[in-house]
Parts: structure tokens; sequence; C-alpha cells
């Protein structure tokens, strides 16, 4: 029979411990890793469908534009596989394209403008109301989503025509019709309706966010509503104002339908250029459409790098 | 300017839909005074130091700054600053801007703006944290600019709307003290609406008591603590006993009432009550007196034999709930004055002894 000191036994317990632990260590290393690698691959295998489609879908075609862009365009329409960037000095010299690029811009610019003063005072009337009237007229902005876009340009068309609705009132009140479809002005009316929700839901989103303890503490100091509003309320709101600026800007640029519809396709903006460059010029010239769809992108994302230091600015 | 208040409301009424906020208040306050809105929440106190910054107007009734009505002022020309609840610091602004913010809509010259900043930000001590932005500062900083912010631009009035409320216990105690010291220093009236009765005693020259939109009384805070005109300020301010009773005498101030069980108890009556009214006397804890059957002299009146209850020691002074019969028990509190260990100089429930309720202790007020 062998007798243990309670320190033998001891120290025989503790290193059968060690093993034990040092083992375990070993396990669950081993563990560990297996599970990192697991995480990594599992990451791999999600992030892949999403990664496929962006390559596919759009740095590819992407590419293809810009490939196409620096190419020749034969007299049939054909493309002629010959480097050049005649394209890109045919944009700069001939004032059609140039045109349409300022047309477009100020457009684009003015359809902002007006979005920014009509949606900030509706985001702000929304946001003071009670939560269920709230509710109800967010829903009221977005249900013309619920509709086909062309289908409410046509709307539009029904309204402006020279026998349509608002020229018959004024007929009827024994005013002179007045040219409404067909011209600019139609043109920026249906720009700034088909963009307005997307200017009035950052706003009211930022809008939403503000303390107006803090109208009441610019008044305290001194502010009038005037002051107070633009030293507390548009730089604390800046970050809806940008987004809603942003969202309507950018398609804008480059949009066709409603100048078609409405503005009777008199004068020419970037998109319908664009439009008539793949499809129904005769002969069509892929190359110079590519051309100037880069162009637009460069300006597009040009104004959103400005934009979005100049406001970041307003912020400091 | 001595004679004319800095502010006087005169029969303000504030109603939201059908309730009254403020129900007839007229209060004025004197120039330098640091005058405090005590009472309950929803008992119209902020609203009140809202309509004199202008934020909400009265339905009915004036209200005068230095003697000029406010009816048309909007807030923004009011001679009078605010330090808010929440702060309501600018989040975009650093703190210097904030407090330059007051001056530049006063149109004052740049190289007289930047002096009165630094001097506004050293009065509260934070001169090195002028760069920083309020989300980059605790709250008692955050109080602290929100405080600059209001005083840099020398207002006739300053309103403090619980401005301590959000601060954890030892930093209200210091900022309560800084406050005092603050005004005296800046000599200002200020308006301070609280709900904390302790803070209100501490740092007031005045109180009015508010409940349910109207003002019950006005006074000092010893007024307010040792002569309550009614059953809801002594309630209020400090802990008390409420006796309900019958007035059965009153004489040269003082009121007799007797209650159901049979107890009858003379007390102060700042108003003379007729007998047969009835009335509550009310005594606080620590003026009642407590003796051992043994210390009763033979000159005492109105002596009550009870049996000692409840007893919590609790530092400072000792809690004893006393029973006098079954239907009714008092709260007594006694000084721990002498430092001992020894368990006969405390009470220990079971104990039979004498309660004394002095007439000059006591109030006896109509319901």
């Amino acid at each position: 029979m062998r007798l243990y000191w309670p320190s033998e036994q001891g120290s025989a317990a503790s290193s059968s411990c060690k093993r034990t632990k040092e083992e375990c260590r070993l396990a669950f290393d081993l563990i560990e890793r297996t599970r990192v690698q697991r995480d990594r691959r599992n990451l791999m295998a999600l992030l892949l469908p999403g990664l496929l489609w962006l390559l596919l879908f759009f740095a590819l075609p992407l590419l293809i534009i810009l490939l196409y862009s620096f190419i020749v365009s034969g007299p049939r329409g054909n493309l002629i596989w010959q480097a050049t960037v005649g394209n890109y000095t045919d944009l700069f010299t001939r004032a059609i394209y140039l045109n349409a690029y300022l047309r477009s811009i100020w457009i684009s610019l003015l359809t902002t403008l007006i979005c920014l003063l009509l949606g900030y005072p509706l985001a702000l009337f929304i946001v003071r109301q009670p939560p269920h009237v709230r509710t109800l007229l967010l829903f009221l902005v977005l249900i013309p989503f619920w509709t086909n876009f062309l289908v409410r340009i046509y709307a539009w068309q029904i309204i402006l025509a020279n026998n349509g609705l608002i020229n018959s009132s004024l007929r009827a009140l024994g005013f002179a019709p007045i040219q409404l479809l067909n011209t600019e002005g139609a043109t920026l009316i249906g720009l700034v309706y088909g963009d307005l929700p997307f200017m009035v839901l950052p706003l009211y989103a930022a809008i939403d966010r503000f303390d107006f303890t803090l109208m009441e503490a610019a008044a305290d100091l001194g502010a009038s509503r005037r002051q107070a509003f633009l030293r507390v309320m548009v730089p604390l709101t800046m970050p809806g104002i940008v987004a809603g600026s942003v969202l309507v800007f950018i398609p804008t640029l480059g949009q066709f339908v409603v100048s078609e519809l409405l503005g009777g396709a008199k004068v020419d903006y970037l998109g319908n250029l664009i439009q008539r460059l793949f499809l129904r010029s005769n002969p069509p010239n892929w190359p110079l459409g590519s051309a100037m769809a880069i162009v637009m992108m460069l300006l597009l994302l040009a104004f959103i790098l400005w934009y979005f230091r100049i406001s970041r600015e307003e912020d400091r | 300017m001595s004679d004319t208040p800095a502010i006087e409301l005169r029969d303000v009424i504030k109603r939201f839909g059908e309730t009254p906020a403020v129900d007839r208040v007229s209060l004025q306050i004197g120039d330098g005074e640091f005058f405090s809105l005590l009472g309950p929440s929803g008992c119209g106190k902020t609203t009140t130091l809202r309509m004199i910054a202008g934020f909400e107007y009265p339905s009915s009734g004036e209200m005068l700054i230095h003697g000029r009505s406010m009816a048309t002022i909007p807030p923004h020309r009011r001679p009078v600053n605010t330090v808010f609840q929440s702060y309501a610091l600018f989040p975009h602004m650093s703190v210097e801007q904030n407090v330059a913010f007051g001056l530049q809509m006063q149109r004052l010259p740049k190289q007289e703006i930047a002096p009165r900043v630094s001097e506004a930000l050293e009065l509260v001590r934070l001169g090195h944290l002028a760069q920083r932005r309020p989300n980059q500062l605790s709250g008692g900083q955050q109080q602290r600019v929100a405080l600059a912010r209001a005083l840099v631009n020398q207002p006739e009035v300053l309103l403090l709307d619980e401005p301590l409320g959000a601060l954890d216990q030892k930093l209200r105690k210091e900022m309560q003290l800084e406050l005092k010291s603050l005004q005296h220093r800046v000599g200002i009236t200020f308006i301070f609406v609280t709900h904390d009765q302790e803070e209100a005693l501490t740092m007031s020259d005045r109180i009015a008591v508010m409940n349910q939109g109207k003002v019950l009384q006005v006074g000092s805070p010893t007024e307010i603590y040792e002569r309550p005109t009614c059953r809801f300020v002594a309630d209020f301010i400090g802990e008390t006993n409420f006796i309900d009773g019958e007035v059965v005498e009153s004489d040269g101030g003082y009121s007799s009432i007797v209650t159901p069980d049979g107890l009858r108890l003379r007390g102060l009556a700042p108003r003379t009550l007729p007998a047969g009214s009835a009335a509550t006397l009310s005594i606080r804890p620590e003026k009642l007196r407590l003796t051992t059957l043994e210390q009763a002299g033979p000159e005492q009146v109105a002596a009550l034999p009870v049996s000692v209850e409840l007893v919590s020691y609790i530092g400072s002074d000792t809690r004893i709930t006393v029973r006098l019969n079954e239907q009714r028990t008092l709260d007594v509190w006694e000084q721990n004055r002498r430092s001992t260990l020894d368990r006969n100089a405390y009470w220990q429930p079971g104990e039979q002894a004498l309660l004394f309720c002095p007439p000059d202790n006591a109030l006896v007020l109509a319901e």
C-alpha cells in the first residue's frame, strides 16, 4: 500500500491535470483553426454570387462601353476595331454634343433645386404631424410608385395637352389656352414630379432626427427664424439634403423618357442623344454613344465628390 | 430700475386645449434675485418659464420684463436667456462657436466677440475645452457650456429649466453651489425651475411652490419650510406628520384641534379658523420631542404616552416611528448629537415613552 503525502498527491494530480490541459489547448486550437477556416470559406461562399453578379452585369458592361468608346464606327454602323480618341474629340468640339451636356446639367440642377425647395417644406411638414398622420402622409408620398412611371408620364400628357385638363379649364374660364405640352417647361414639370419622392424621403429621415429644441435655443440666443434655420437646421439636416440631391441629380442627368414624352423631343438632352446614337440613328454609332456615356459618368462622379466635399465643409 | 421688478406676471393663464396648464399666476421677481419655481411634474412650472422665454404666449394675463410688456415680443428679441434641461447645445459647432452664437446674432464685431467668449468660458472653467464638440464633453461640462452660452449675452434674466436634472448626485451638489456663487458674481436675476425641494431650498432667495397650474405659496426657503400655508406645501417640502381633526378653539394666533381618536393638540394658525371647521395639524418629525417616562418634568404639558415601534438608525439621525393608539403612528427624528455605542443611548422598539408636541412647532392648516 502506498501512502501519498498530500503534497505528492497534489503534484501528481496537478501534473495529470497539466497534461489534460495541454491536450485541451491543442484540441481547442484545432477547433478554433477549423472554425476560422470554415468562417472564411463561408464568407467566400456567401460573397461569391454577389461578386459574380457585379462582375457580369456591372463591371463587364462598363468595360465594354469603355472599350467601344475608343474604337471607330463603320459607315453602316459596324464596329471597326481600330484604336482612336476621335469620339472624344467629337464630343468636345461639336456644338450639338456640348450643348446637350450643358442643357442636361442645367435642367438636372434646376430639377434638383426645385425638388429641394418643394421637398424640404413638405418633409418638415410631415415630421411635425402627429405619428398617425405622419404615416399616412409618407404613404401618400410613396403611392405614385405603385404605378409604372411611363403611365404616369402619359397622364401628365393628358393634363398638359392643348385640349387637356389645364387648357380646357382655361378655355372654360374664358382665357386663351397656352402651349404646355412639348415645351421644356413640361419636361421640367415631369422631372420634378417624378423625382420629388426621392428628395422627400431622405429629407424626412434627416429632419425626423433633428432636435427642435435647438431651434428654441437659437431663438433664445437672438436668432430670427431665418437665421436659426440657416445656421442650425440646414447644417444639421445636411445629410438628408445631400442624399436627396444626389438621388435626384443622378437619374435626371441621363433621363430621356420625360423629355421625349413631355418635351416633345424638341431639344437634345444627354439621355436622348445617347439613346439615339445606339438605337435610332441611321447608321447607329455605338462608339460615339459609349464615349458620351463615359463622359457623363465621369461628370456625375466629379459632381458627387464635389458635393460631398462642400456639404461636409458646411457641417464643419 | 430697482423699483420695477425684473419679471412680473399678472393673472397669467395658459391653456392647452381645455385644461389650464398655468392658472392665474401672479408673480413679482426682483432684480438680482435667485427665484425658484418648485413643484411636481406637470404643475406648470416649465410652462411658466417658457412663457417668460417667449416660446409660449399666455392665453390671457400680462407678462412684463423690467416693466416692458412682452405680449408681442418674440423670443429672439427678449432680454432673457435660457439654460435648457437637455442643454440644447448645437452639436455641429465647437464649444467656442456655441458660446459665440448669441453674440454673432447681435452682430457684434469679431474682435469684441472673441474676448467675451473666452471670458465666459473662463467663468465656467472650460477655457481649455473651447475647441471640443459638445458630444466630446461630459454631462457636467455640457451643462457649463450651456451656462456660458447663456451668460455671455449678459441677459437681464437667466432662465434655468431643471438644468441639474441629468447630473449624478455628487455633481449635482457641486453644481448647486457653483450656480449659487456664479449668480452672486454676475448679479443677474436667476429663475430656476426644479422639482427637487432640497435643491430649491439650498439655492433660492425665494421659492414659488406650484401645483396644478397654481402658485400656492411664495416665500423664502425658511418661510416655505417653517410656515407652509397649506397642506400641499407642507407635504411637498420635506417630511411632516399630518393629524386631521376639528377646530375646537382659536385664540391669539393658535388653534386647538380634536381628532376622532380623542387627541387634543395645539398649534400656530396662520389664519384664524372658526371652531367646528375641519383642519389639519402639521408637525415635522424633527420638531417632535420624545422622552423616557422618568425624564418627564411636571411642567410639560400635552405629553402623549406612546410606544416605540420602529427605529431606523441612519447615521446623522435616528428615525423613530411611535404608536399612539390602534390607528395612529407618528414619525419622530432625533439628531445623534453624542457619539456612543451604548445601546441604551438609543431607542429600542417596544419601549414606552412620552411624546411632546410643542404648539410653537406645529401648524394648524385649513383643508
